[in-house]
């Protein structure tokens, strides 16, 4: 889809969400830019899937507007959703495959629904997604109670890249593994970004991946949003972005990652 | 939004057959493109050149059309080039690359749409019957002799947990069953009432109605929606805990999921069932007097003067089937609770295998007990 280099491809502004009598976003502004991997992070509860799932259409915000490739999503009839569903790709925490096929038919169910297309080229699309995302041969015959972990994590992955999105929305895509397969995850996450173009909106808790593949960070504080790149968001002096980047496990993931900082001039404490 | 196209031109060179790709190659036109590469005819050992200067977008579909085409002439004798590839493209068509040429998965497909699968499946089917029965009696071994392990020490029982079970299976219940057999009671009298006018004999509606509801529906009906309403619940709600890993979390605390899940549902359910059924009995009998009083003008004295004819085993016999029929919803709606495994899916499938099952015993059982009091002469 046509967008202006410089324009952001997600723009949130003044969104307002609200349960009940409790306010989890307060006028939030956001900005994800083409071809950028951005994080989101925030305290457990801080509304970090609430406002995914606001961009991609499943929670309707009290206020507020989301655009997405420079159109309104809130203000969108039924057929332009579904034209811009097509162009974007969800992973959700555990995969969230359907349980009743198997890895296969799962990532042909919206080249079904979208494309009418040959059964033989659908299976050999997600025969190659499948080597795409790092999944070894035959997994695409097993059902997802079959998998680990991880295998449903790149499973749900293969699925989201089914139609080639520009976006994927990643929801703490390496929660739950281990540190291996964590940054296998990363790499993979990475590679692809590369080679597919993609722009990547994740939400994660994971400092090592903030550190080795995020472009900017955004921190969910205070019912708002205050983003910007790594280093930024390393010199700012909010407590609690303060206590998450210089807390030990911040530490730790700073002092592996020393290298593209020091381009920066930033001075790494090491850990008392 | 322009439309996206994509075409694909094929021209002669000297010693080459030239394959032009142009405009956009992406999965919205991977279909169209499919059929035209799928019925490209090279004569074999002609070279064949993937001219790609002209495609404008590429995404991983496009490429591995391209690929495949590689692939496919290669394999069949063909040398093959690529040329003009655009640099940008470099890294997606290596991406695809490098995930190889998986052969795709197969779809599985059902073993019994053959007819030796068919039979494989019966045989299973009938197997499946002998260990599930064998399995489901295992269970009652099990419970039963957690119950009377109770029995030395009654205090391990929680009173909580089952009176919480007999709100929820009885008292909650009561609007429902009692609503279901006052309206069987009007049909069956109405319609007995009909049938026995053409023989003059309408005043015994009250016997046939009187009779029928004490004896079989009443307690019938209540055992059926409770195996509905309340045996599901037992399956879903063990199903559920079972997937959640709350099971093993309370074998390992030193908690007997038995003692704790299974004991309170089935005694609770062993006090509530006889009692809705003698609520059923009493709503039947009221919506028969009803339509009797309604239809044939007999009065309040009359009734009780021909409800008393009726023997009073009918009454018994209703109410002694009702603790039997109780035992097994709760039996099996807990057992398949516990037979829960993996996903979530499974506990939908066993709550209403769960359902069915225990209905069918019900059934069975009060066909069993007719054939015994009948040779009783009761």
């Amino acid at each position: 889809m046509p967008n202006q280099p410089g324009e952001p491809i997600i723009r949130v502004r003044g969104l307002v969400n609200r349960f009940g009598t409790e306010t989890v976003h307060d006028g939030l502004d956001l900005d994800v830019f083409r071809g950028e991997v951005l994080g989101v992070v925030g305290a457990s509860g801080s509304g970090k899937s609430v406002l995914l799932r606001s961009i991609i259409g499943l929670n309707r915000p009290v206020a507020g507007s989301v655009d997405v490739f420079g159109r309104n999503t809130l203000a969108m009839s039924d057929t332009d959703q579904r034209e811009i569903e097509k162009h974007w790709g969800v992973l959700f925490q555990d995969g969230a495959l359907f349980s009743s096929l198997t890895v296969a038919e799962n990532i042909e169910v919206p080249l079904k629904e979208y494309y009418d297309m040959p059964l033989r080229l659908m299976d050999e699309i997600a025969a190659f997604k499948i080597g795409i995302v790092g999944l070894p041969e035959g997994t695409g015959e097993k059902y997802p109670s079959q998998l680990s972990g991880g295998m449903r994590k790149r499973s749900g992955l293969a699925r989201a890249l089914a139609l080639d999105p520009d976006i994927v929305f990643l929801d703490e895509p390496t929660a739950g593994l281990d540190p291996i397969a964590a940054a296998d995850f990363d790499i993979l996450i990475r590679d692809l970004k590369g080679s597919l173009d993609l722009t990547v909106f994740m939400v994660t808790h994971d400092l090592d991946t903030l550190f080795s593949i995020c472009d900017r960070v955004a921190v969910l504080v205070d019912r708002k949003i205050r983003s910007g790149t790594l280093e930024q968001m390393l010199q700012d002096d909010h407590p609690w972005i303060r206590s998450y980047f210089h807390g030990p496990r911040g530490r730790a993931a700073l002092l592996s990652e020393p290298e593209h900082l020091a381009k920066d001039g930033i001075q790494v404490a090491a850990p008392v | 939004m322009p439309p996206i196209a994509a075409a694909l031109v094929e021209s002669e060179e000297p010693g080459s057959l030239v394959l032009a790709a142009t405009g956009e190659w992406l999965v919205e036109t991977a279909a169209d493109l499919d059929r035209r590469l799928r019925g490209i005819e090279a004569p074999k050992d002609r070279r064949v050149t993937l001219d790609l200067a002209g495609i404008d977008r590429l995404d991983t579909a496009g490429a591995w059309l391209l690929l495949r085409t590689e692939h496919d002439l290669t394999a069949r004798g063909n040398t093959v080039e690529m040329r003009n590839l655009r640099a940008s493209f470099e890294p997606l068509i290596d991406q695809v690359r490098t995930a190889g040429f998986v052969p795709p998965a197969r779809h599985p497909r059902p073993a019994h749409h053959t007819i030796a699968g068919f039979i494989a499946r019966i045989g299973e089917i009938s197997l499946g019957l002998v260990t599930r029965a064998y399995s489901i009696l295992g269970f009652f071994g099990l419970v039963s002799a957690t119950a009377l392990r109770l029995v030395r020490h009654p205090r391990r029982l929680s009173m909580t947990a089952m009176v919480a079970q007999m709100e929820q299976t009885g008292v909650n219940a009561l609007p429902i069953v009692g609503l279901l057999t006052f309206l069987i009671g009007v049909v069956i009298a109405y319609q007995g009432a009909d049938y026995l006018r053409f023989y003059g004999l309408e005043s015994y509606t009250v016997q046939l109605t009187g009779a029928s509801i004490l004896r079989e529906l009443g307690v019938l009906l209540t055992a059926i929606i409770l195996a509905g309403r309340s045996g599901s619940a037992f399956t879903a709600q063990i199903g559920t805990m079972r997937v959640n890993e709350e099971i093993d979390a309370m074998r390992t605390i030193g908690l007997d999921p038995v003692e704790v899940l299974v004991l309170p549902r089935l005694f609770g359910l062993l006090l509530t069932l006889p009692m809705l059924t003698l609520c059923a009995n009493f709503m039947g009998v009221f919506g028969g007097g009803l339509m009797a009083w309604g239809e044939l003008g007999i009065g309040i004295p009359e009734f009780l003067t021909h409800l008393s004819t009726i023997a009073p085993w009918s009454f018994w016999i209703g109410m002694i089937k009702s603790p039997f029929f109780a035992v097994i919803i709760a039996l099996i709606g807990c057992y398949e609770g516990f037979q829960v495994a993996g996903s979530a899916e499974s506990v939908g499938r066993l709550t209403t295998l769960s359902v069915v099952e225990a209905i069918f015993l019900v059934i069975v059982t009060d066909a069993g007990f007719s054939i015994f009091f009948s040779s009783l002469q009761i």
